[in-house]
């Protein structure tokens, strides 16, 4: 790691006010991704300020048919909340399956959301979900927010605060883990929402992240069962390939987790 | 049995220090005045090494200094040798191109060292590092064994034309030919062996010290060997004669094999230390471990094998390239010819075989042993084989297994080795009970109902441990003897030091030694303790690979025990005024055997060092070492099934039961047994379906991290069901045969048969990821 100068934030404000007075600074939530990054010397950060100690980015709350995850809830926090279990099962699950135990005791939604790994798992399920993005300054819709392999609409120095999703009337997910990392070799999220609409999206399988899968939110449109999807059929070009999985392979998997997941949706 | 003699399941005394933290490794090791070491390495797997700019770098803070692979030759430290010498066919010698510790000229695969900074601490000799400026003029590279054997193909040694090292043949080829003419079926296979990295826990380290006023060294470093540590970086590399060198090798986190070999890392800290004047630490990253530790495996074969028409096998013919990476490991030679070859005969009794072995420079990292060297690649072979030939010829593969098994012993193989003892059949019939083999066919239908597809496979497998007859390794071109010495010194209060050639790097020899001193004098376990990997401390000693510290090792210290022993009863029928051979031991006492008449072992000890009062010309003293050479190696075996189901949408495999019955003879502490057997199982699991060590066309790894590279998690594996059926190993007064590669050796040959069971197509390639499944799967 080169050398660098570690803040603890205690505020949002203080986080921004920070970020402004140094050179070259990044946020820190979990770690998960940026200290490997920093250890292996392929980030070089001046000044790294953590956001993981900062009260107003801690936890979730219920109202209505919101459900509000802050930024800097852990997985594991998420995972065993019991308006997450209640409100949105497939979320709990989500981070039940998502990296291992190290991972989801320090890894936050947050960190997952603005790093937007093409086979992370939580960037599924806010495109699927149709989830907004909240910000110290303005809330960004989930479809707007993703913008390809690791990029996102974040500006220089805006900090995630909270990521809310409307309450669906099922939603399911279901990923086939990469044998090494434990991301997703590729990942399904279905969900049907209060207003009958339907939404799909896959990640792990796409060259440029994550995305819907229109094809399949037509199928379960018309008839929501795995079996509606047996018939549609997904190409496989513009799809991820390597040592554990081929584009063909790939395509395959948008279509069985697909229906797995909506097998297991509630 | 004592409480903690032979056969107890007694809790391993060094956990106690690992699990609290309290292990020492090299890397805890900090020494005055100690400089850190950065290693400056290839990233082209073939390229011509220009000039080395390290001026900038050299004005860098803490910079103590950059040295070179130019200046390492011009100071005449020697090159990295192969100990193993193979003769071809042609009876010409094995080709081997030079690799200096750190590349002068030529660097041949990714990874490799050319230049090192040594600072003031880590993290600035890295910082230095990168302002290091290395002029590459990139050459053509190879990666694998069937583009490097093309002609034409780009060429690493001008010492090995056609990067073929060597050509080697074992066995009869006319009484194979003429049982081939006569078969009445012939299954034929072609099988991928996939290149592992090795990833100990603990990646490699060094510290080298160099004491200018007593002109000695001493070497903290990560060896399963010391002492062979020592005798090669004396003999071969310069560094200095024996007695002005200490090897230390303390805690060891793993090796698997890989921690064998002297790398370039060691002798380089070693020749930086005397030239800087300071101690010098290197700590290898996991990068490092990826790029640089010795790989395991990659081999591609084609055997064939001939059956009679009732099914018996009359001849077996292999041919094997074996992919060495860039430069000939410190025992890579032997691992395919005599570690290979030589267990090609399997469990069954076949006439004739004649085996062919071409090995092969690539530009990738290199090759030696690894948990199981030569024999997983025999086993998984053979047991593919013979998996291929029961459905070829369609019979129930338990069954052509036994028809053909061995059943009267000792059996001479055609491929050297001489099977003294086992019964191959009782381990199947335990395995197969085990996993109720007869109502796999129910269980299966049921699998099909719920839209699983089920297999069941077999491997029985044979290996060859104990490793080695030093006159019979020698005769097949070993550069080393490979018996083990062992001393047992008794304190003057009575509790002993057993100082040991083996070493522990998570064997557990901490107990199991200890183990055998309460069995024989019936002391607790808490009185002993063993001594071990300090070439200052124990006498030269071979070390621990090819599950030899018990066979071997514990032999060694069994035989001083025995010579203390005879001493101590002398002393104790002196003290008693009796004769020697009524003195019995028990319970830590030397009795009058049928009086109550006894002297306990303090009292024993206390008056052979007092002196006062010893049998007429006795020596003081009670200290006593031997030196053991085993008469030959012993043969581990058993049966291994596993139970498994494909999931046909995603072409994942879970596992329904795994069952192993081993046959190891003597268990010195079950509970040590079973922890190495199910290391082993996962080992060859990890092989089976995850690990897989690539290298793209261009010779650039594509697996050098955890986050590419799949290591084989708890839940990736079943628990396991394990049982022992035991025959005792004639070769040592012990009765023990091994049980350290075992499930290594066995297990991936398992896996694979059931997956090819299951999804109803012989041919899949290891490792057998969902990906390549589900495309076997829906294969045309
Ligand atoms: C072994 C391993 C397995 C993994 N497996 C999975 C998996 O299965 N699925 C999966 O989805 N992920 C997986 N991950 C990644 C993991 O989820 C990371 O935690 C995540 O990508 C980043 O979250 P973090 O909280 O650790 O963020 P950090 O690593 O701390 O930060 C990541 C990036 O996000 C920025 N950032 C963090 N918080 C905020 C914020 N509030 N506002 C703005 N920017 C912010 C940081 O500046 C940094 O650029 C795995 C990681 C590892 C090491």
């Amino acid at each position: 790691m080169y050398q660098t100068t570690y803040h603890r934030a205690s505020s949002v404000d203080e986080a921004v006010s920070l970020f402004g007075k140094s050179s070259e600074a990044k946020f820190l939530a979990g770690g998960q991704t940026l200290l490997p990054v920093m250890k292996q010397r392929l980030a070089s950060p001046s000044d790294v300020i953590d956001l993981g100690k900062i009260k107003e980015l801690q936890g979730v709350e219920l109202s209505g048919d919101t459900l509000t995850i802050k930024a800097a809830t852990t997985y594991y926090d998420i995972m065993t909340n019991a308006d997450v279990k209640k409100a949105i099962p497939a979320i709990a699950y989500l981070t039940s399956v998502l990296g291992d135990p190290a991972v989801r005791y320090r890894g936050t939604i947050g960190g997952s959301i603005a790093n937007n790994d093409p086979a992370a798992d939580f960037p599924a399920a806010l495109l699927a979900l149709g989830a907004t993005v909240k910000t110290n300054k303005r809330s960004i819709a989930a479809e707007d927010f993703f913008q390809g392999l690791f990029s996102t609409a974040l500006e220089d120095g805006e900090i995630i605060t909270a990521v809310s999703f409307p309450v669906p009337a099922k939603a399911g997910y279901e990923k086939m883990r990469h044998p090494a990392s434990r991301f997703a070799l590729t990942g399904v999220f279905v969900a049907q929402t209060k207003s009958g609409e339907v939404r799909v999206a896959a990640t792990g399988a796409s060259q440029s992240g994550v995305m819907r899968v229109p094809a399949i939110e037509a199928a379960l449109k018309a008839n929501w069962s795995p079996s509606a999807i047996d018939s549609v059929s997904i190409s496989a070009s513009g799809l991820l390939a390597d040592i554990h999985g081929t584009a063909e392979y790939r395509a395959n998997l948008v279509k069985v987790m697909a229906q797995r997941a909506v097998a297991a949706a509630s | 049995m004592g409480v903690e003699g032979i056969g107890a399941r007694v809790v391993r005394k060094e956990d106690k220090r690992f699990i609290t933290g309290k292990g020492r490794y090299v890397d805890d090791i900090k020494l005055t005045g100690m400089t850190h070491a950065y290693f400056i390495r290839s990233s082209h797997a073939h390229a011509k090494v220009k000039g080395i700019d390290s001026s900038a770098a050299l004005k860098m803070p803490g910079v103590v200094a950059v040295l070179t692979g130019k200046q390492l030759v011009d100071d005449k430290v020697g090159n990295l040798i192969c100990g193993w010498a193979i003769t071809s066919k042609d009876g010409s010698p094995m080709k081997m191109g030079a690799w200096p510790a750190m590349a002068p000229e030529t660097v041949r695969f990714v990874g490799q060292a050319v230049a090192v900074v040594i600072a003031e601490s880590k993290n600035l000799a890295r910082d230095a590092a990168e302002a290091v400026v290395v002029d590459y003029e990139e050459l053509p590279a190879v990666a694998d064994i069937q583009a490097a054997i093309k002609s034409g193909a780009p060429q690493l040694h001008p010492e090995a034309p056609g990067n073929q090292v060597y050509d080697w043949v074992l066995g009869d080829e006319g009484a194979v030919s003429s049982a081939f003419s006569k078969a009445a079926n012939v299954v034929k296979l072609d099988v991928t062996n996939n290149r592992l990295a090795p990833n100990a826990m603990e990646p490699r380290a060094a510290i080298a010290d160099y004491d200018a006023a007593e002109e000695h060294f001493t070497l903290y470093t990560t060896s399963q060997n010391p002492h062979v540590a020592r005798l090669v970086l004396s003999a071969f590399y310069n560094i200095a004669p024996e007695h002005k060198l200490r090897v230390i090798a303390p805690d060891v986190g793993g090796g698997f094999g890989s921690k064998i070999f002297i790398y370039p890392e060691e002798m380089v800290a070693l020749w930086a230390s005397k030239k800087v004047g300071r101690p010098v630490k290197w700590t290898g990253d996991r990068t490092e471990a990826f790029l640089t530790d010795a790989h395991g495996r990659d081999h591609v074969t084609h055997a064939e094998m001939a059956f009679d028409a009732n099914n018996k096998i009359t001849g077996l013919r292999v041919k094997t390239y074996a992919n060495f990476g860039a430069y000939m490991s410190l025992f890579s030679s032997s691992v395919p010819t005599y570690l290979y070859a030589t267990l090609l005969s399997g469990q069954y009794n076949i006439p004739a075989i004649h085996a062919e072995v071409i090995g092969v420079y690539t530009n990738t990292t290199p090759v030696d042993a690894y948990r199981g060297a030569g024999r997983p690649e025999a086993s998984y072979l053979i047991e593919r084989l013979m998996e291929t030939a029961a459905r070829q010829l369609k019979v129930d593969p338990a069954q052509l297994r036994r028809t053909n098994f061995i059943t009267q012993f000792p059996h001479q193989t055609p491929v050297i080795m001489a099977y003294d003892t086992g019964d191959f059949n009782a381990s199947l019939d335990a395995a197969m009970k085990a996993i109720d083999y007869a109502g796999f066919p129910a269980r299966k239908a049921h699998a099909k109902s719920q839209g699983k597809l089920r297999g069941i496979g077999v491997s029985c497998y044979i290996e060859a441990c104990g490793i080695a007859p030093s006159k019979a390794v020698g005769s097949l071109g070993a550069g080393v003897g490979l018996w083990e010495s062992a001393e047992v010194r008794v304190n003057p209060v009575g509790t002993i030091e057993i100082l040991t050639g083996s070493h522990s790097h998570g064997q557990g020899h901490e107990t199991t030694f200890c183990q055998l001193v309460a069995e024989r004098l019936g002391v607790p376990i808490s009185q002993v303790s063993i001594v071990h990997g300090d070439t200052d401390k124990v006498q030269f000693g071979m070390g621990t690979y090819g599950s030899r510290s018990a066979a071997v090792g514990l032999t060694a210290i069994l035989k001083a025990m025995e010579k203390m022993e005879s001493k101590a009863k002398k002393i104790a029928a002196h003290a008693l005024e009796a004769s020697e051979a009524d003195i019995v031991i028990e319970n830590g006492e030397f009795k009058v055997t049928g009086t109550d008449k006894a002297i306990a072992l303090p009292m024993v000890a206390l008056a052979a060092y007092t002196a006062h009062n010893l049998p007429e010309g006795m020596e003081p003293g009670l200290k006593e070492s031997a030196f053991y050479d085993p008469t030959n190696f012993t043969f581990p075996a058993g049966a291994y099934i596993c139970e498994l189901e494909v999931d046909p949408g995603t072409g994942k495999t879970s596992f329904v039961n795994f069952v192993a019955a081993d046959d190891f003879g003597r268990l010195i502490n079950p509970m040590i047994v079973e922890g190495q057997v199910h290391g082993g199982l996962v080992q060859g699991i990890g092989q089976a379906l995850l690990e897989h060590a690539i290298y793209d066309a261009n010779g650039q790894p594509v697996t050098a991290s955890f986050m590419d590279y799949a290591m084989p998690r708890a839940d990736d594996v079943p628990s396991f069901n394990l049982s022992h059926t035991t025959t005792l190993c004639p070769g040592n007064p012990l009765g023990i045969k091994g049980c350290g590669e075992a499930g290594a050796i066995g297990a991936s040959a398992a896996v694979i048969n059931a997956i090819t069971d299951a999804i109803d197509k012989n041919n899949l390639e290891m490792p057998a990821t969902p990906d390549r499944v589900w495309r076997t799967i829906h294969a045309a």
